[in-house]
């Protein structure tokens, strides 16, 4: 038991010492096969992962390889197999190529659904971003109150989504919701905000920015701190207007928090499923149903579509893949490494 | 106008960064305080809704106070489903939490510490499952919980809520585990402990905080999801907090008087924790990117 012990411990205290300076295979003269030394050198790494990456494969991996296969077939709640009490009732569904694919890349609908997600996303990652970069930049500076402030801006972020989700639904509510309370205590008619497709459209960015820019405050407000004071301090000596300060003092110190932050905020709106669903539902009609949100309905309601909707999973999901590695290039070829 | 000339002819300088003037105060904080107002707005009248009487949320008139009353927390608690879903969401988050923070921690530690084949392809894994879909997900693993008897059972939903809480988590873990030096771990390898007693004896209980920050996180994705728990637990005594809401605002009927307090109610301890773990919630999820 000792022995063994204290080989694997010399093994890991090399590993652990040579991880980063490719000093590996250093000290061990006995001649073994690639696989074994191999295994050997990296056992305990590959245990710790092995839970992860078999949880991935069984939970994501699998019913992504069922989804991208019902997305190629006819499947619906119809000919979907199931058991009825001690009846089986075998799928009957068939093969159908790239039949869903075509059906939905052809169609208005997707288009539409599409433009309005770009349209959804980029304008919440805008603002988000614009904002939580204003306020944090506010923040950053010797200011009364400070933490009083930082405090305050921050809440929104600690209200679980859907229960922000149903407080703005009662807020736009159009008989007795504040906002039109005060419209027409201003004299002003009240707006039936989610009867309407643009004001519609209008409130659920609203609130996601709401719900979203504390988020971008606060890692910004991070970022800006790790800036160096003494660059400042240098640049002022020099004569540095503020607008050359901010250009280049700020955003260069701010570009790896910002290239992260931009990039999660772009894969969560784009996949933001509780506002719009429970906010709007998706209505009126289908005005303000983002990509996501249809797939699910498609999924859920009515004749249950599987295939149409594991298509559109797809499809998304093809999306996001080609948007992260556009994006990781772009960063590396800034000497970004990753 | 002589004090101008009699000033000695100072190098013109450019406003520092923490000079500004009266004006600049001003403006800084009037904008600050708009801000704060739209942030917190909502919130305050969320809590000003739920403590009116009965059908005080059927007012067309701007009313802050109305005869304050608990009515509402009342029948939230007595009359309705809501103490039910409170139970289901506190096993559900409480059990997500657990397992997820215990497999992110190790597969974290793993992608911190070492260089092994596949660790590319580990880290690929890790942020690509972080964008999947809800929508691509969920009718095969409806199926699959179908097939395995799961549907309306707090263990399917936790095995779904582990697809979205442990790969983010792994992340944040990976991002704190390199925080922490490296020597650690050789002078308790010197020491004479295995790798794995590196790990849990040694380099877990650093890792404290970020622990707290990525069980909280878990905590949260699964106090507040909607779509899975839609979907599967569709029973009167399986519903979570997230679908039996929605019960009090349906098509037909709505109470928001109800809603508002039961918002009142879940918002609130986890607000109250939220307030202190967020300062170590940023760093863990910036961490991962500024480190590697």
């Amino acid at each position: 038991m000792a022995t063994s012990t204290g080989r694997v411990t010399g093994t890991a205290r090399d590993r652990a010492a040579g991880a980063d300076d490719g000093a590996r295979g250093r000290g061990r003269p006995r001649k073994a096969g690639p696989f074994r030394r191999a295994t050997s050198q990296y056992w305990y790494a590959w245990a710790m992962v092995a839970p992860v990456v078999v949880v991935t494969a069984v939970l994501i991996g699998w019913p992504l390889v069922r989804g991208v296969y019902l997305s190629l077939t006819d499947a619906t709640e119809a000919t979907m197999g199931r058991t009825i009490g001690v009846n089986v009732i075998p799928s009957t569904y068939e093969f159908v190529g790239f039949g869903n694919y075509v059906d939905i890349l052809t169609s208005g609908v997707f288009w539409e659904k599409l433009t309005w997600t770009v349209v959804w996303t980029v304008a919440c990652v805008a603002l988000h971003y614009g904002l939580g970069l204003g306020l944090a930049m506010m923040l950053n500076r010797r200011l009364r109150f400070r933490s009083f402030y930082r405090l305050l801006l921050i809440l929104p972020w600690a209200i679980p989504g859907f229960v922000a989700a149903f407080i703005w639904r009662y807020l736009y509510n159009s008989d007795f919701g504040v906002i039109n309370a005060m419209l027409r205590a201003a004299g002003l008619g009240g707006v039936g905000w989610l009867d309407d497709p643009t004001t519609a459209k209008i409130a659920v960015i609203a609130v996601n920015v709401w719900v979203g820019v504390p988020f971008m405050m606060v890692a910004l407000l991070g970022g800006l701190q790790s800036i160096p004071a003494e660059l400042y301090e240098a640049a002022e000596v020099d004569g540095a207007t503020p607008m050359q300060r901010f250009r280049h003092i700020t955003i260069p110190g701010l570009r790896t928090v910002s290239s992260t932050v931009v990039l999660l905020g772009t894969i969560w709106t784009f996949n933001m499923f509780p506002l719009i669903f429970l906010i709007t539902g998706g209505g009126p009609g289908s005005a303000t149903e983002i990509l996501v949100t249809y797939a699910y309905r498609e999924a859920f309601t009515g004749i249950r579509n599987y295939s149409g909707s594991a298509a559109w999973g797809v499809i998304i999901l093809l999306l996001l893949v080609v948007m992260a590695l556009v994006y990781r290039r772009a960063l590396r070829r800034q000497g970004e490494v990753w | 106008m002589s004090t101008a000339t009699a000033e000695p002819a100072r190098p013109r300088r450019a406003r520092g960064r923490d000079d500004r003037s009266v004006g600049g105060s001003i403006l800084l904080h009037a904008t600050l305080i708009v801000a704060s107002i739209i942030s917190i707005f909502p919130i305050v009248w969320l809590v000003l809704t739920s403590l009116k009487p009965r059908d005080g949320w059927l007012s067309t008139e701007l009313k802050i106070f109305d005869q304050p009353s608990l009515d509402n927390y009342v029948r939230v608690l007595t009359e309705t489903g809501f103490p039910t879903w409170l139970l289901n969401s506190v096993i559900v988050a409480g059990l997500t939490t657990v397992i997820g923070v215990f497999l992110a921690s190790t597969t974290g530690y793993a992608i911190s510490r070492f260089r092994f084949p596949g660790y590319r392809g580990v880290m690929w894994m890790l942020l690509v499952t972080q964008m999947f879909p809800v929508a691509i997900l969920i009718v095969p693993l409806y199926n699959l919980m179908a097939g395995l008897g799961l549907l309306n059972q707090i263990p399917g939903l936790v095995i779904a809520y582990m697809t979205v809480a442990v790969p983010f988590c792994a992340w944040m873990m990976k991002g704190y585990f390199d925080s922490i030096p490296r020597e650690i771990d050789q002078a308790g390898m010197i020491d004479g402990l295995t790798p794995f007693g590196t790990f849990w004896r040694v380099i877990l209980p650093l890792a404290r905080p970020s622990i707290a920050v990525t069980a909280f996180y878990s905590f949260m994705t699964a106090w507040g999801e909607v779509a899975y728990a839609s979907v599967f637990m569709t029973g009167e005594d399986t519903r979570t907090l997230a679908v039996g809401l929605q019960q009090f605002v349906g098509q037909h009927w709505s109470d928001w008087g109800l809603l508002t307090a039961s918002a009142v109610l879940i918002a609130l301890p986890a607000a109250v924790v939220f307030l202190l773990v967020q300062r170590h919630l940023v760093a863990g999820l910036t961490a991962g990117a500024t480190k590697s």
